[in-house]
């Protein structure tokens, strides 16, 4: 396993991509940093980056490359080693990769710039997101044998969590606003993972403040150290549960 | 020959002795009135000084206050004086050297002025007492018309200084630190049926309310700082008349507030960082005919948070990074927003009606997308200040879990594609597109 880790890390390294991703990261961090004057002011406009080019990129790209080294994965499942090992495999390097670039894109502008605890719950969130899309494309990956409806598949996941999900959230408010909703928001909130790091880091951001009793509710749940700790053990579960579901169904796939 | 001489010079000598007589007697009156005059003026005038100083005769303020006559002057020399409830109520001028310190023990109030004229200048007074059924205050002014109170320091005094039906005076350069204790503080500065005062470059800071006004008409209030209070920097209450410009009033718990009042000029203010829950940069409810001109609303979480306000004419004001620049309920009429700046707010307008009496002309949003085909600086199609995602969190209020969200932000977009889709009556028909400098 350590070995397939070593040569995807060692292939991706060598792919341009990856540096685009760097550098398409690092100029839109440092750029939103040095345009806003204010820090704070910086870090959520970045907060749209990281909701959504973050799992954009990270969902799509492991798709593509999961396609594109589809021969060598087919190549290695002919040699005498457990199926289980080269996917995780695989999957440990993609998403490896895909931390590193986030850690170097945005952690280090975030850490440069801002050094407060928000900004460690943004760059725990993005992390968290990056692993979860990841798990979601190996999923995704698994489910097909064509590149183009794997990647067909992707879009459509990354496009339901980061909307489709929340036009529904509004649609059943709407629908149930003559009732107390704010404890089942806190439930719907953990059905997506875009929604719950969203809520995370803008629970420690000033605009909270904005979010009346709606946010007071979220804040007394999530501000406890049991709602964060939950809070990321439900990121924790959307990342193991794509992945272990793709495990089993690789496991008894045809390639 | 001689004789006759000597009797014509004699003769011409006793001439003019009387005449020099008749002058020299008019002299006399004139200067006898001068004198009266003179002695009259110096009694109240130019005043006796008395010096207050440890280890003297007059050692404490009270002996110094029972020689005092109308417009004395007494000193104060540098030393800690304990005083209790000590009442003025003479017309005196009461300075302080070298800031001497009354000190209050956390009994009664300090100093209590029930004179016209009085001055106090130059102390730190500190640790008045706190009761809950009377304010205690470092300076209690009641009936004191034209008071003078300058550059003291006040420390952790309950009430700072407390006026109660005061005609005229100036209250200047004082600096009131309160307790921080959000139970045992009252108000910094605190106005009661008074009017005509002036009330400058005074900082306050860990009061209640930093300057607090009720039936106070016809004030001043310039260059104070106001900051770090419990409950708000400015507070007014049935206040008529009243101006205050060129004030910075931050990190205050809810901001400003203008209740029940009319024909207020607020200018040149700076309001920032008034953040919290229920804060406000700017409250303004049962106000009409005011005027809000030149003014910074930066980095609180509602600029102006505005309720059943009418005629309120607000112009040339800059709105930046506010949570809600504007909150402006159905109730409030014919307020008009002109040439204001509107830059950087997460959202620039709320409201919770749908019909609209205000006009919003000129102003410029930095979020207007709009064109300007004809070059005459103004936007071609009218901006639309009540962003459709607020309109829904007016409505359901739960809707807030999606602030930030893709969603919030593409109903916003859809929102200028169809503008049909917003309900919300209220628009900028020319907007700016410029930043406004006046």
């Amino acid at each position: 396993m350590h070995k397939i880790i070593k040569y995807v890390l060692h292939d991706i390294f060598r792919n341009r991509i990856l540096l685009a991703y760097v550098v398409l990261l690092s100029l839109s961090s440092f750029g939103l940093f040095m345009m806003n004057e204010d820090v704070s002011k910086g870090l959520s406009s970045l907060l749209t980056v990281l909701l959504i080019v973050v799992p954009l990129v990270s969902i799509l790209f492991t798709t593509i490359y999961f396609f594109n080294s589809y021969e060598f994965i087919e190549l290695l499942v002919a040699q005498p080693l457990k199926r289980s090992n080269i996917l995780l495999g695989v999957y440990c390097g993609v998403g490896l990769s895909l931390l590193l670039a986030f850690w170097v894109g945005i952690g280090l502008p975030v850490l440069i710039f801002d050094g407060t605890i928000v900004g460690w719950y943004f760059l725990l969130s993005g992390s968290l997101l990056t692993m979860v899309f990841v798990s979601l494309a190996f999923l995704a990956s698994v489910l097909t044998r064509d590149k183009a409806r794997g990647i067909g598949i992707s879009m459509l996941l990354w496009f339901y969590f980061t909307l489709i999900f929340d036009g529904v959230i509004l649609m059943v408010m709407f629908a149930f606003s003559d009732y107390p909703l704010e404890r089942l928001t806190i439930f719907m909130s953990c059905l997506n993972p875009v929604d719950l790091a969203r809520i995370l880091v803008l629970l420690k951001m000033d605009i909270s403040a904005l979010m009346g009793y709606t946010g007071a509710v979220f804040n007394q749940f999530f501000g406890s150290s049991f709602g964060i700790v939950l809070a990321v053990s439900v990121m924790l579960t959307w990342v193991l549960v794509p992945i272990g579901i793709a495990l089993r169904i690789f496991k008894g796939k045809n390639l | 020959m001689k004789k006759q001489n000597q009797t014509v010079s004699y003769r011409r000598f006793v001439h003019v002795d009387a005449k020099s007589t008749c002058s020299l007697f008019i002299n006399l009156l004139i200067l006898s009135g001068f004198i009266i005059l003179h002695s009259y003026l110096s009694n109240t005038l130019s005043a006796r000084e008395i010096t207050v100083k440890p280890g003297t005769k007059i050692n404490t303020l009270q002996s110094a206050l029972l020689l005092a006559q109308n417009g004395d002057i007494i000193k104060v020399s540098k030393s800690t004086y304990f005083i209790e409830d000590l009442i003025i109520s003479k017309s005196i001028s009461l300075i302080g050297i070298d800031y001497p310190i009354l000190d209050g023990q956390n009994k009664g109030n300090l100093l209590i002025i029930r004179a016209p004229h009085v001055t106090v200048k130059g102390f730190i007074i500190r640790n008045s007492g706190f009761a809950n059924i009377k304010d205690k205050a470092g300076i209690r002014v009641e009936k004191g018309d034209g008071v003078s109170i300058l550059n003291n320091r006040l420390e952790s005094t309950c009430f700072g200084i407390y006026l109660a039906k005061v005609k005229g005076g100036t209250i200047s350069g004082n600096t009131i630190l309160g307790t921080n204790s959000v139970i045992q503080s009252g108000n910094g500065i605190h106005l009661w049926y008074s009017n005509n005062l002036k009330i400058i470059n005074n900082k306050i800071s860990g009061q209640r309310d930093g300057i607090y006004f009720e039936f106070a008409t016809h004030c001043e209030i310039v260059r104070n700082v106001s900051e770090n209070n419990h409950r708000y920097g400015l507070h007014f209450m049935f206040s008529n008349n009243d101006n205050y410009s060129f004030n910075t009033f931050r990190n205050n718990g809810s901001g400003v507030a203008v209740m029940y009042t009319k024909n207020i000029r607020m200018t040149g203010n700076t309001f920032e960082k008034n953040w919290g829950g229920s804060s406000y940069g700017l409250l303004l409810k049962d106000i009409s005919k005011s005027y809000i001109a030149f003014n910074l609303f930066s980095r609180n979480t509602s600029g102006i948070y505005m309720e059943g306000t009418s005629e309120v004419k607000t112009e040339y004001n800059d709105f930046m990074n506010n949570g809600l620049a504007v909150r402006m309920l159905a109730n409030c009429e014919k307020d008009t927003f002109l040439l204001n700046n509107f830059m950087g707010n997460t959202f620039d307008f709320t409201t919770n009606g749908t019909e609209n009496l205000n006009y919003l002309q000129g102003n410029y949003w930095d979020k207007y997308s709009g064109y300007d085909l004809d070059r005459d600086k103004k936007g071609d199609l009218p901006y639309r200040p009540v962003s459709l995602y607020s309109q829904i969190i007016e409505k359901l209020p739960s809707a807030v879990f999606l602030l930030r969200s893709f969603m919030a932000e593409l109903l916003d977009k859809a929102e200028r594609a169809l503008p049909s889709m917003s309900y919300v009556n209220l628009y900028d028909n020319e907007p700016s597109m410029h930043i406004i400098r006046p």
